[in-house]
């Protein structure tokens, strides 16, 4: 593949200083962040030393603990379900002729990324204050069922993107070797998918761990996920043991998202 | 078409349906059934302590754009409001365009790394982009607030004598949004141009073009799904920005999302709420119709 060249076609001017000063941009905040959650001064004018200190305190914090448990309850059961979701609708949607209402459903099916989050925000608070008046049911699942909604359009995508590389020729194959249609999605299609699913079910996962405005709207009290506890604290001041925790919540995603790369590397 | 034919066609299309049927009905509950209740609750009263009594009336429309005068009861111009829409849609603009400047170079930049290296780089943008809207924003605050890093810095090499305030103003917001929402921009431009052929390039030099017009002739146009792409999932979250201005803008600089906020919240107007929602709504579906346009006028003409 390397070949040498002394006239790079693909070089355009001034895109590697570019590059690599949006990378860095990206990453000094980033990094200040978490160099200072081990701050032991209170603030970033000064660098008292290295401590822990901050975690622990949030550690034992218990509204953080509950906090963390309520948002990876409800990362992970919106994740499942979306992609579960999102994975049949692709299939639905791809690798067949045009059918009448394939526009609707593509609308439908993105309509979370197109409508702005405060507006679904507003809609859901007046949906759930009506069945909160109706039955009195105030647990996790009306976050649940919303996470649900609009992470599917983020599992849908890389999810339809796989599939629309795969050609039926395979599937084609199995039908003429007697596989039934079953054993051929099984045995044929879905290991084809698989990392397609998988980057749909990240994706998922971590949109609902993001989220901030429509949780803040529709929990009930309580109910705090990470970052609606953090928005909370913040009403007050910047205080390190945010740092600390925004710093950790770094860290889980570092870990998890480089497993995923990985994972997915040692696949292809 | 043969009667076979197209029982076959009808059956496909009958187990396409019932494949995206699922995924339609929870979209229905939890994203689009709910918008249809935002449109009827702007037209009803605000009740005393929030929510709605079940009356029409027409002031929560009323109220977007004109206001009654406490003194004498005459309408004028709600300047505030108009303030709040003006900012929330150029600074939108503004950070849109600013990230295509930045994330196409970096986009670029990755899609013509060697294949073995392109994953380290997409994993630099990606995480950032998996990372909580929130922190990224709070590490954005910790670098330009008046006691942040960029002020001590200044301070102690002597440049400035006082702290540049730069939180609670407009170019913080830019800064913040930008910064928040650049990997959405990068994402789907990679997209459009990893599977770029550089065959092209050198097809393109060889007849002679130059630097400028292959960008303009050659790799723009092939972009132009990811530039689509990447323009629409930055404006629109930006133009329903609500926790970047809250916290960079600090309550003095809202945007949209801060006031429909309010309006839920302490201002116990859930029906002007409700119509500055729909504006807001109509605002982002006439700019995804723009863009739906710019991208069949494009496929019409080429």
């Amino acid at each position: 593949m390397a070949k040498p060249r002394a006239f790079h076609v693909a070089d355009l001017p001034g895109v590697g200083p570019t590059a690599l000063f949006v990378f860095a941009g990206l990453y000094a905040p980033i990094l200040t962040l978490v160099i200072y959650s081990f701050n032991a001064a209170p603030s970033v004018a000064t660098w008292d030393g290295f401590t822990f200190d901050w975690y622990v305190k949030a550690w034992n914090n218990d509204a953080v603990m509950n906090a963390a448990a309520n948002s990876l309850i409800v990362a992970t059961l919106a994740a499942i379900l979306s992609t579960g979701l999102a994975t049949l609708a692709a299939l639905g949607t791809t690798r067949r002729p045009a059918f009448f209402g394939i526009t609707a459903i593509y609308a439908a099916i993105n309509q979370p990324l197109m409508v702005p989050e405060i507006v679904t925000a507003v809609a859901l608070l007046i949906v759930v204050a009506a069945i909160k008046a109706a039955t009195g049911y105030a647990g996790l699942g009306y976050l649940v069922v919303a996470h649900t909604a609009f992470c599917i359009p983020f599992a849908y995508l890389p999810i339809r993107a796989r599939l629309e590389g795969m050609d039926l020729t395979l599937e084609t194959a199995a039908a003429d070797l007697y596989a039934s249609p079953w054993q051929s999605f099984r045995f044929v299609t879905l290991p084809q998918l698989a990392p397609g699913i998988l980057a749909g079910w990240m994706l998922a996962f971590v949109t609902s761990l993001d989220d901030v405005v429509i949780t803040e709207f529709i929990k009930s009290p309580g109910q705090d996920t990470l970052p609606t506890y953090m928005l909370g604290q913040l009403r007050r001041a910047m205080t390190p043991d945010i740092n600390a925790l925004s710093a950790a919540l770094l860290g889980l995603t570092l870990v998890l998202l480089s497993g995923f790369f990985l994972l997915s590397r040692r696949k292809s | 078409m043969s009667a076979a034919e197209q029982a076959q066609r009808a059956k496909t299309t009958r187990n396409a349906w019932l494949l995206v049927i699922p995924a339609l009905v929870v979209l229905m509950a939890a994203a689009i059934g709910p918008l249809v209740l935002v449109l009827i609750y702007s037209f009803l009263t605000p009740g005393d302590y929030g929510n709605v009594v079940w009356s029409f009336s027409l002031d929560g429309w009323q109220k977007v754009v004109v206001e009654r005068d406490i003194f004498d009861d005459s309408l004028h111009l709600a300047e505030a409001h108009l303030t709040i829409f003006w900012r929330s849609v150029s600074l939108s603009l503004v950070t849109t365009i600013l990230s295509f400047f930045a994330g196409f170079p970096t986009a670029w930049f990755i899609a013509t790394r060697p294949a073995n290296q392109r994953a380290f780089w997409l994993f630099l943008i990606t995480l950032p982009f998996w990372t909580n809207l929130l922190i990224r924003t709070f590490a954005i605050n910790q670098i330009i607030r008046n006691e942040g890093l960029l002020n001590t810095i200044l301070l102690h090499l002597g440049v400035i004598s006082a702290p540049l305030q730069m939180t609670y103003t407009e170019g913080a917001l830019l800064i913040g949004m930008v910064y928040v929402y650049l990997p959405l921009m990068v994402l789907p431009l990679y997209a459009s141009l990893e599977r770029f052929d550089l065959r092209l390039l050198e097809a393109a030099y060889d007849l002679y073009a130059s630097r400028w017009q292959v960008l303009m002739r050659v790799v723009l146009p092939i972009a132009r799904p990811g530039i689509v792409a990447g323009s629409i999932l930055v404006f629109v979250p930006c133009l329903g920005a609500y926790v970047t201005p809250r916290i960079l803008g600090g309550g003095k600089l809202m945007m949209l999302g801060n006031f429909i906020e309010l309006q839920f919240g302490q201002g116990r107007n859930w029906p002007l709420g409700a119509a500055i929602s729909i504006v807001l709504l109509v605002i982002v579906m006439a700019a995804l119709l723009v863009y739906v346009r710019a991208i069949n006028g494009e496929k019409r003409d080429g």
